[in-house]
Parts: structure tokens; C-alpha cells; sequence
């Protein structure tokens, strides 16, 4: 990208404004104007926005200047950004290792301080996953909280926008500048925004944590385990309460969302089809040769197997046994953190069951990849909002490798659990941690 | 939940409009397979008294008057697309 551009911009900045001159990294999904906007694919390259995306806007309004696009899982499609078709991105931490995905340019660039933050899309736990194996901060709004407008869909029903920062407070900023109503976007929630960073620095007396016990599951990482029971003591002894919760229906997380998440994306990304903007194969014969090559050439392979499951189940004869079947399911799961949250303020697991993994070593088996979301993608389900924050480390092959700490919290309950977040991550040191690549540019 | 041994991945290609290399074609039977049979576990939850959720808000119908307000040019509608002439999309012969 230009360097020169966001320099005259940053000359122009007005520093009364709340975020005034701080650069903003921008997930290559959300449109800038005049910007690429990739979305990690073939199919839109040499594609440039015509307008901002409502967060844009609201970031320049706050004085910030959005700066620089990361890279992506294709269409936000994956949890290591290895299936970006532009570049590979590795962890700042262990360079052998992935990021985390969907947003893990975005949280690679906040982790390696090559951003003061940068605003990434969760459908999944795209935003929180990646911060969690990335050690920074990564918040998911409540559904609707914040505009989806000028993100480019995925899955509409559990898209939502939010930043990758450093710290608790930097989230809260950006959440102050992004957070709020717009017409734009019809499933954008009419609710006032609080000052989500006027509120941080109480303490934990009164609050009560839920221990979801169907998250305490086989197959978490022994490092990881002890980190998340430290966590939880840490918490206590802030003055928090622990109470062990139920969560009755979280076996089926998973499956809800390969089928819901597949069967939006599948009708979203339709509109790819080579005539008004995008990749385009070269002399079609006819329409349905130009759209099946296009999409052929265009997508790479999650893609497609993500539109060929999503269209499975929405065609004939499957849809009630898939696609409203899951959509039952859905209520169930969202009636489970229902009934929780009237015993607990918030809920508290592992952002990931594991560390971040090596470069390669999950992408030739794709359900082993779905399952690593398990504990982030329930939160996306029922609509509600999340934290992952560092709480520790892992040693592996002599690396030392982030732990994310994830705190769920009730529909519009943002502030709390940016308040909950702030209280450990203020009587820890993880968030001062900086990966080898931060130091080594410090050196020289 | 309906068996899913009759997935077969070539016919829902063509209704996705993505054609398939024969590798990627024989590599998404077997995946999606795989994905088709775990999500059979669905079957086991009992959804006889619940409503089908399509999004986690209890928001429906959003209206807006209906006036008309500033948008694209033509031009800017344009400026993306591989192929156009004179303000218009082309596309490869529809009718003959």
C-alpha cells in the first residue's frame, strides 16, 4: 500500500479527536475506499472499494486513519489464514506457526506492533481465535451492535465486526468509536452506546464467573488447562465469585454452525459470478460457462467446499432435515446462555483447546479444523458478545506460545466484560509480553 | 435427519455454478462426507417444541421510507467490472 498517503493523513490528524492520528489496521474484508479489498481471494483481486464501510467512517470520525489492509482466510473462511490466495502469515511468536484465522493478519500486525490496533470479523471466533494464538486482545460484540455494512458477508446471521488490540482499554476505545446504530444495516441494534472505556478500573466484588462444564472437554492442551484454572484463581481472588455452569446443548455447536454458516455463505456469495466485478474466465461459451469457470478459477478449495455443503443443505429435499433442523438447534443453544446468564454475569473457557499449530499441519483434514472452534463458536450462535485476552504461555519446542483466556458475556452486555477483562489483564503481566519479532525490530 | 449417502458432490457443483476438477471432485465427496455424517448428530437433540431461530435478535421486519437518496453513479457501479461498454455490463450472448 501507499506509505505516503496515511503520512499526509496522519499530518492532517486531529489529536483532540478520541483515537486522533492512531492507525487502524483493517481485516481485508471490510471496504476503504479507493482500497483494494481482496477478502483474501483471487476472485476480487485487482477489485478497489467505492466507499467506506460504516466502521470506516465512524473510525475516521473519531480522528483514527485506518491504515494498511491484513490479510485473511479466503472470505474469512478458516482458523489459520493459510487459505489466503495473496500471502502467507505467520505468528510473531513462532514463526513456524500459524496466526490464528480468520483474522489473523489483523492480530499478527497488533501482536508484532506493526498497528496500535486493527479491526477484524468474527462468524466464528475469527477474531478472537487468532488473538488468542497471537497474544493480544480480540473482541465480538454482541450481533447487531455494530454495523455490518461494507463488510463483505460470509455468513449474515453470525458476521459481526471488532478490534485486535494490545490492551482492554485500546478495545474499549475503538468499540467507542465503531459501536452504534445505523440505518445501513438492518440488523443493526438501536440501543445507546455506553463509554465502554469510562467504565473500566472497577472491581470484581459482586460479580459472578461460569464455569461451563461441557467445555472442560478431553483434548485441551495440559499447558493450556493449567493456565485457564490460574486464570479462574486469579479471578477469584480479584473478588470475583466461580460458579459452575450448564451449557446442555454445546455437543451440537459445532454442527449448527458448518450447516448455518455454509448455507449463508452459499446464497451471499452468489453474487461472484465474473459480470460486475471480480475475477471473470477468459471467453465463456455461454453464462453457465462464464459463472462455473469463474468460480472454479476464482475460489480456492474451502471456499467451494463451504458453497457446495451450504447449497447441499439448502436444496430440495434436505432443507428441513439440515438447514431448519439446525436452525432449532440454534434456539436450544441460545437458550442454554440464556438460562446461564441468570445465575453468572459472565462465562469463562480457553479461547482455543490448543496453541497456535504449525504451518500445514491441519489443512488436509478439514473437519479437524471446524473442531478447533468449538469454544468460540457457540457465542456467534446465540448472538452474544466475547473477549479472548493472554493469560499465559505455553513451551513448545523451546518457543513460548500465547494462551487466550475467553469471557462470554450476556446481549449488549459489552461493558461489563470489557470491565471483567480489564480487572485481570491489569493484576497479570501477559499483556506486557511482546513476541521475538517486536524485540528483535527494537534492537535494531 | 435424511441419510446422506446420496451427496453427490458433481450434482450439487452444477447447482452452485462451480465446476470441479475430477481431484477436487473425488477430495469433497470424501470431505464432505465426513462433515455430512458428523452434523447426523443433530438428530439427537429433541426439537419437537422449538421455533426455528434465523438470527439471535428479536428484531423482523425493518422498514424505511421509501425516498430516494444519494448512490452510486453508473460510473462508480462500473468501475469494478471486468467487462463494459457505454454505461452497461457485458455478458456472453443470452438469447440468439
Amino acid at each position: 500500500m501507499d506509505g505516503k498517503f496515511p503520512a499526509k493523513e496522519a499530518e492532517k490528524a486531529n489529536v483532540d479527536l478520541p483515537l486522533g492520528g492512531v492507525p487502524v489496521a483493517i481485516k481485508d474484508i471490510i471496504n476503504v475506499m479507493g482500497q483494494p479489498c481482496t477478502c483474501g481471494s483471487k476472485i476480487l483481486r485487482g477489485y478497489r472499494s467505492t466507499y467506506d464501510a460504516t466502521v470506516i467512517q465512524k473510525l475516521r470520525a473519531a480522528g483514527a486513519i485506518p491504515f494498511g489492509k491484513t490479510n485473511l482466510d479466503e472470505l474469512a473462511m478458516g482458523s489459520s489464514t493459510e487459505n489466503s490466495a495473496m500471502k502467507l502469515t505467520r505468528n510473531p511468536w513462532d514463526l513456524s506457526r500459524v496466526p490464528g484465522g480468520s483474522s489473523g493478519g489483523s492480530a499478527a500486525a497488533v501482536a508484532a506492533n506493526a498497528a496500535f490496533g486493527a479491526l477484524g470479523s468474527d462468524t466464528g471466533g475469527s477474531i478472537r481465535q487468532p488473538a488468542a494464538l497471537s497474544g493480544v486482545v480480540g473482541f465480538k460484540p454482541t450481533y447487531g451492535r455494530v454495523s455490518r455494512f461494507g463488510l463483505v458477508a460470509f455468513a449474515s446471521s453470525l458476521d459481526q465486526i471488532g478490534p485486535l488490540t494490545k490492551t482492554v482499554r485500546d478495545a474499549a476505545l475503538i468499540m467507542n468509536a465503531i459501536a452504534g446504530h445505523d440505518a445501513q444495516d438492518s440488523t443493526s441494534l438501536n440501543e445507546p452506546v455506553p463509554d465502554y472505556a469510562a467504565t473500566l478500573g472497577t472491581d470484581l466484588r459482586g460479580v459472578r464467573l461460569g464455569l461451563p462444564r461441557e467445555y472442560m472437554i478431553e483434548g485441551i492442551d495440559p499447558q493450556l488447562k493449567a493456565a485457564i484454572s490460574a486464570a479462574v484463581k486469579q479471578l477469584n481472588s480479584l473478588g470475583a465469585e466461580i460458579i459452575d455452569v450448564s451449557l446442555p446443548h454445546t455437543d451440537y455447536a459445532v454442527a449448527v454452525y458448518y450447516i448455518l454458516a455454509t448455507a449463508e455463505a452459499s446464497a451471499n456469495l452468489a453474487r461472484f459470478d465474473g459480470v460486475r466485478y471480480g475475477y471473470r474466465a477468459e471467453n465463456p461459451r455461454d453464462m453457465l460457462d462464464l459463472y462455473g469457470r469463474t468460480r472454479e478459477e476464482g475460489f480456492g478449495q474451502e471456499v467451494k467446499r463451504r458453497i457446495i455443503l451450504g447449497t447441499y443443505v439448502l436444496s430440495s429435499g434436505y432443507y428441513d432435515a439440515y438447514y431448519l433442523s439446525a436452525q432449532k438447534v440454534r434456539e436450544l443453544i441460545r437458550q442454554d446462555f440464556v438460562n446461564a446468564f441468570e445465575k453468572v454475569d459472565a462465562l469463562i473457557s480457553p479461547t482455543s483447546p490448543v496453541p497456535a499449530f504449525k504451518l500445514g499441519e491441519r489443512t488436509a483434514d478439514p473437519l479437524q479444523m471446524y473442531l478447533a472452534d468449538i469454544f468460540t463458536i457457540a457465542a456467534n450462535l446465540a448472538g452474544i458478545c466475547g473477549i479472548s485476552m493472554p493469560c499465559g504461555f505455553a513451551e513448545m519446542d523451546g518457543q513460548r506460545l500465547p494462551i487466550g483466556l475467553q469471557l462470554l458475556g450476556k446481549p449488549l452486555d459489552e461493558a461489563r466484560i470489557l470491565q471483567i477483562a480489564h480487572a485481570y489483564e491489569q493484576s497479570t503481566d501477559w499483556h506486557k509480553a511482546r513476541p521475538p519479532v517486536d524485540e528483535t525490530a527494537k534492537k535494531t | 435427519m435424511a441419510a446422506n449417502l446420496d451427496f453427490d458432490v458433481g450434482y450439487v457443483a452444477r447447482l452452485a455454478r462451480i465446476n470441479l476438477s475430477e481431484g477436487e471432485a473425488k477430495a469433497f465427496q470424501k470431505q464432505l462426507s465426513d462433515v455430512l455424517k458428523y452434523v447426523e448428530k443433530l438428530r439427537q437433540a429433541d426439537v419437537s417444541h422449538v421455533e426455528a431461530a434465523a438470527h439471535a435478535l428479536p428484531i423482523f421486519n425493518v422498514f424505511r421510507e421509501d425516498k430516494s437518496q444519494e448512490w452510486f453513479t453508473a460510473e462508480q457501479a462500473l468501475s469494478n467490472a471486468p467487462r463494459k461498454t457505454n454505461g452497461l455490463f457485458i455478458v456472453p450472448k443470452v438469447v440468439e
